[in-house]
């Protein structure tokens, strides 16, 4: 009974099938070496802004350490409230639409588990967010993802979604500004998309947690869209544009009927958000413009570096219009992706994530972070130059 | 402020082929900027920012509050000019409150720095007063912080 054979045989299929995420294998062989230069990172090189980690140690001072209302604390709601209708123009009530949750992650699953029936399909793109693929099958979901082209910049087009639907679709996933790909989609492209969900009477989770760091325009949000806000759980947090993901703070904002019944799960298994991160929030929301436009320009400043010098090396790079990752393609090297980053990693000290970790067709590609020092970029794409001089 | 001379502050040693491809534009579009920049007496200099502490002789910075009687005509222009003269004094600010000028000074010891408030600074006509305090520790300079330990807490890979 005791041996891991047996052991392996009681874990449950679902969870059993499902792969290691590409991201942990890669890691652990990163984290064996020295004096690496890490392009794999998935979060901002910056600490969180002074004053809101302050507002974190005033609340711990007084005494701030109970849990909170499942909901979240209703000031905060109130805020996220009015910052939603500020971005996005459309109004949420902060006492039955708004909940806060525990990162983006815990708002996704809660989504997808409050909505999906074993058997029922969820469209979503690749190459994707790891958790998606995996949060939908942990719900007896299917998870149907369309592979999407760099010829379209990775944006997902009518056709391709049209030729996805079924009679069982019931959800459809999306995140752009994009990780992996730093896609995001023009005002057309979310109205197109808005058509097609309101054609096919789907529910969309629309994760835009990147939407403050788009690069050469303003983000249009899907709700915006008129028809769209009774249809969609708006996906946000504070991880990446206020630089708070060891915070692990995200919230939906959605009708009531689906906020109720996120909120069942939710009150079950997490009863709310840590209070301390609460508190840091509700400071973010009133104080922090000024850090999110600092770190946006510092961002633009590196995206900028990093997309000319794979040009100037001949490898093919989408411009990222959004979130914090260029998306190379190495495929002109003849290898695969993983044996790329190893190699790379092996020769050069440099890490970066393989395509292969977002979905099949990341295949030919690496990610390449610049939520790092610009003094490292600069050093990394040195050592990559050279490193493909070899290849040549 | 302009996102060029941001960049420079940060590193001005950072070549101009470099912060061209950060500001979507080119080396001889940057290079013509900082020519510029130079010519009209924006940017007048570019130091290093030295941790005195690391070094085997380092410096007294020692600081100095000045009371002076305004002149009828060039206010403090011309005395603050004029202290402004003697190598030993780094900086010159005039202030607000209860003094006028802020001095910062330069020395190898604290008596090169008390020769030059008792011979210099205190015999100038139209100084009226002086109080001096000896700097003890730099934590932070320019926009730099001197400790230089801060390592990268985060994940080598994360999703």
């Amino acid at each position: 009974m005791n041996d891991s054979k047996s052991l392996h045989s009681k874990i449950a299929k679902t969870v059993r099938e499902i792969p290691r995420s590409g991201i942990r294998d890669f890691f652990e062989i990163v984290s064996s070496r020295e004096g690496v230069i890490s392009l794999g990172i998935g979060e901002p090189d910056f600490v969180t802004p002074w004053h809101i980690r302050e507002a974190a140690i005033q609340a711990l001072e007084r005494g701030v350490t109970s849990y909170t209302s499942n909901m979240g604390l209703l000031s905060l709601r109130r805020g996220i409230s009015q910052y939603v209708e500020k971005k996005t123009g459309i109004q949420y009530n902060p006492e039955t639409e708004v909940l806060v949750t525990v990162g983006v992650s815990e708002g996704l699953d809660l989504a997808v588990r409050a909505l999906i029936e074993p058997g029922d399909e969820v469209i979503y793109h690749e190459p994707s967010y790891v958790s998606y693929n995996p949060t939908v099958q942990f719900a007896y979901g299917v998870p149907v993802g369309i592979q999407t082209q760099k010829e379209n910049g990775f944006r997902l087009t009518r056709a391709e979604l049209e030729a996805h639907v079924t009679p069982r679709t019931k959800v459809l996933l999306l995140n752009y500004p994009n990780n992996p790909t730093g896609a995001a989609l023009s005002k057309k492209d979310v109205e197109e998309i808005a058509a097609f969900a309101i054609e096919h009477d789907l529910i969309v989770l629309s994760d835009e947690i990147y939407d403050e760091l788009t690069y050469d325009r303003e983000h249009f949000s899907l709700i915006s869209v008129p028809g769209m806000r009774e249809r969609t759980i708006y996906l946000h947090g504070f991880s990446k544009a206020w630089a708070m993901t060891g915070f692990r703070m995200g919230f939906t904002c959605a009708p009531p009927e689906l906020t109720e019944a996120m909120m069942k799960i939710h009150q079950f298994t997490m009863l709310c958000a840590p209070i301390l991160s609460q508190e840091a929030s509700i400071e973010a929301l009133k104080h922090a413009d000024k850090d999110i436009a600092y770190m946006k320009a510092e961002y633009k400043k590196r995206r900028n570096y990093i997309h000319s010098s794979f040009e100037e090396m001949g490898i093919p790079c989408i411009r990222p219009d959004g979130a914090f990752y260029a998306f190379a393609d190495i495929s002109q090297f003849g290898m695969s992706a993983k044996e790329f980053a190893l190699k790379l990693l092996d020769e050069e000290n440099v890490a970066c994530v393989p395509g292969t970790a977002f979905g099949k067709c990341g295949e030919g590609f690496i990610r390449c972070s610049y939520a790092t020092s610009f003094e490292q970029i600069r050093e990394a794409m040195v050592r990559i130059a050279r490193f493909i001089e070899k290849l040549k | 402020m302009n996102e060029l001379l941001n960049l420079l502050k940060q590193n001005a040693l950072e070549s101009p082929e470099n912060l061209a491809k950060m500001l979507g534009t080119t080396a001889d579009d940057v290079k013509k900027q900082i020519a510029d920049f130079e010519k009209d007496g924006v940017i007048r200099a570019y130091q290093a920012v030295v941790n005195e502490e690391k070094l085997d002789a380092s410096l007294v910075t020692t600081v100095i509050e000045v009371k002076v009687t305004p002149e009828i005509e060039g206010g403090f222009d011309r005395i603050a000019d004029r202290i402004s003269r003697f190598p030993e004094v780094d900086s010159v600010f005039l202030m607000s409150g209860g003094f006028d000028l802020l001095l910062f000074i330069k020395g190898r010891t604290m008596h090169d720095s008390f020769s030059f408030v008792s011979e210099k600074l205190s015999t100038m006509s139209g100084v009226t007063s002086t109080a001096t305090h000896f700097m003890m520790k730099a934590y932070k300079q320019s926009g730099i912080i001197m400790n230089t330990g801060d390592d990268d807490e985060r994940l080598k890979v994360s999703p």
